[in-house]
């Protein structure tokens, strides 16, 4: 039998409908992939039993012709969500063995449709990272080698410290890792000011953000509520679309879930996009920008317009301002949100002298460095006699980068054609001297989409010369992420898939 | 604007974080790295322009005023360090 783990959700469901195999097979395949590669630390918790329950389960509902639009699809779940009976600790040492005693909307959605667990994956604590390297279970290896390394000199460094080896980025991390390795058929994620599309852009992969509001935030460990929204990461545009599908949906449990029908993601794909109107926004081309990402974007406009898309210039003025203005906004977010760890009612506890000691000494030791710095910074920038400078101004020029959007939109265009980052993934450590600003700037073009609650598809567009994965991102009109995934395809059926050969 | 140590030091207290002194310079320099990188949006004029407070226009959902939740204090202390009879123990508070 070919190996199961190396099949898109698409190919796996048509595999299981046709009895090619079963479910537990399938589970069993992935579950065995996941052991072998338990060294790219992708994983924070493995969950076989249930894996394996699961699958039994969608064997008997597929046999009864019950099946669900995901039935028996494996995929690993970002440890962000609450799953109930399932240790969930954000990568945090400050949630410790928390274990949830309800299920977060999202992953209802999917366990709704069929789909299995797999286990928990690795992130950026709290999901605060570009790189995974916050994480308190240690950072992620990229599945694509650096470039001249041989397996050999990956299966040593992977064995050691790690060092050289390529981040999957962050800080859907060990989501990215795990799909671009075949260790799960899709993952979820979230996406704060990037999360989703720079580690689908560092690995390959394809992911999306939805238009705020679109996926419940219920359940789901808050970072900056009004910034935060959950995605898919998957092989394909296709399968990223049948996950967004079972995701998404109003949810009366979270106020900012928007009350709006959800279609089937999946029938955009093979839509012609002829007459579509694609804008390249000038404020993109940042000083610095490699060449091979200049060259890239270019390619991916030339796969667009030969597929009968009108491409147009268009300024988005604001945007140098959305990545300083996000550095006020997600912290002060963060620090509100994150108040809830007090040693008090769930997590880690370090006794104190009295009970503020108690608070001060728990967040000190739970909290990573990053967690802490942005804790700091937000509750500054909320303080009395700086709220007005920082936090107001950052909000209004919010308002300010959102019209830029709606004026592009109003003039006719239909979508949005940039980099999805200003580079390729770089080395584990690399940045560890740098000061936070040049881990933050790798969200310089995805920030934005963040800022204006917009959608943002992120998918490979082709490699740089050492055959290390670039990313494109497409920016949608709000809850128009059909149009994404339509423009999404004719990319994917011109730039082909980017994938890993196995080392590890 | 930058902030000085006692700035760093009044600031992780209010986070309620213990910040032992030997830290304090290195957060103080990565957060003026951070408060000089946001420094640029000074130079934006905002001057008429309303602050964002829903990023998606849509008018918050109004339910009945009812008790739609509860009665399983048993799960809510269910992850608590220290409990008993469903209440969170914590350090005496008022002598």
């Amino acid at each position: 039998m070919t190996d199961l783990t190396q099949l898109t959700l698409t190919e796996a469901r048509e595999g299981l409908a046709g009895k090619h195999f079963t479910a537990v097979e399938l589970a069993e395949a992935h579950l065995a992939a996941i052991e072998a590669a338990r060294a790219l630390n992708a994983y924070v918790l493995e969950t076989p039993e249930q894996a394996l329950a699961m699958a039994k389960a969608a064997d008997a509902r597929l046999a009864r012709g019950e099946a669900g639009r995901l039935e028996g699809i494996p995929i690993g779940v970002k440890d962000l969500f609450a799953t109930e009976g399932v240790r969930t600790t954000a990568s945090s040492r400050i949630l410790g063995n928390f274990v949830p005693t309800y299920e977060s909307t999202v992953t209802s959605q999917l366990w709704r449709d069929g789909a299995v667990m797999l286990g928990k994956l690795n992130n950026d604590e709290f999901a605060m990272g570009s790189s995974n390297e916050t994480s308190a279970f240690g950072p992620v290896v990229n599945p694509f080698l650096p470039a001249n390394w041989s397996a050999e000199k990956g299966k040593a460094a992977l064995g050691g410290d790690k060092k050289g080896l390529l981040v999957p980025g962050g800080s859907s991390g060990g989501s990215s890792a795990a799909v671009a390795a075949h260790l799960c058929l899709g993952a979820t994620a979230t996406d704060t000011g990037g999360s989703i599309r720079q580690p689908a852009a560092f690995t390959g992969t394809v992911g999306i953000k939805p238009t705020y509001g679109r996926c419940s935030r219920w359940g789901i460990v808050a970072f900056a509520s009004s910034l935060d929204q959950a995605g898919p990461i998957a092989k394909t545009v296709r399968d990223c679309a049948a996950l967004m599908t079972s995701m998404a949906g109003h949810d009366p449990k979270d106020s900012t879930s928007v009350d709006v029908a959800v279609p089937d993601f999946e029938a955009a794909i093979g839509r012609s996009v002829a007459g579509k109107t694609i804008g390249i926004p000038r404020e993109y081309r940042v000083e610095g920008m490699p060449a091979e990402i200049e060259a890239l974007w270019k390619k991916g406009a030339d796969m667009l317009r030969a597929a009968g898309a009108r491409i147009v210039d268009v300024s988005l003025p604001h945007t140098k301002y959305a990545l300083p203005a996000y550095y006020i906004v997600a912290p002060a977010e963060a620090s509100s949100n994150l108040a809830r760890y007090d040693g008090v009612r769930y997590g880690l506890r370090v006794p104190g002298k009295d009970i503020t000691d108690l608070y001060e000494q728990t967040r000190a030791q739970g909290f990573g460095r990053e967690v802490k710095r942005r804790i700091m910074i937000g509750t500054y920038v909320l303080s009395a006699g700086y709220y007005d400078a920082y936090y107001l101004r950052a909000q209004k020029i919010r308002t300010l980068i959102k019209k830029d959007f709606e004026d592009v939109y109003a003039a006719g265009v239909d979508a949005i054609l940039t980099p999805a980052t200003p580079s390729a993934a770089f080395g584990i450590a690399e940045m560890a001297d740098a000061d936070p600003v040049q881990m933050y700037l790798n969200d310089i073009f995805t920030v934005t989409v963040n800022m204006a609650g917009l959608p943002g598809l992120a998918l490979p567009g082709g490699t740089d010369a050492s055959g290390l994965p670039l990313g494109l991102q497409l920016i949608g009109r709000p809850f128009d992420e059909e149009t994404l995934f339509s423009l999404g395809a004719v990319i994917e059926d011109q730039a082909g898939r980017v994938t890993a050969a196995r080392w590890w | 604007m930058s902030v000085d140590a006692a700035t760093v030091r009044r600031i992780a207290r209010l986070s309620r974080i213990a910040l032992p002194e030997q830290d304090v310079p290195v957060m103080q320099a990565e957060i003026n790295a951070i408060l000089g990188f946001v420094e640029q949006l000074g130079e934006v004029n905002v001057d008429g322009v309303e602050p964002m407070t829903s990023v998606t226009p849509m008018a918050l959902k109004m339910r009945d005023d009812v008790v739609t939740d509860g009665e399983k204090a048993g799960k809510v202390t269910a992850n608590a360090p220290q409990s008993e009879d469903h209440y969170f123990l914590v350090p005496k508070v008022v002598e």
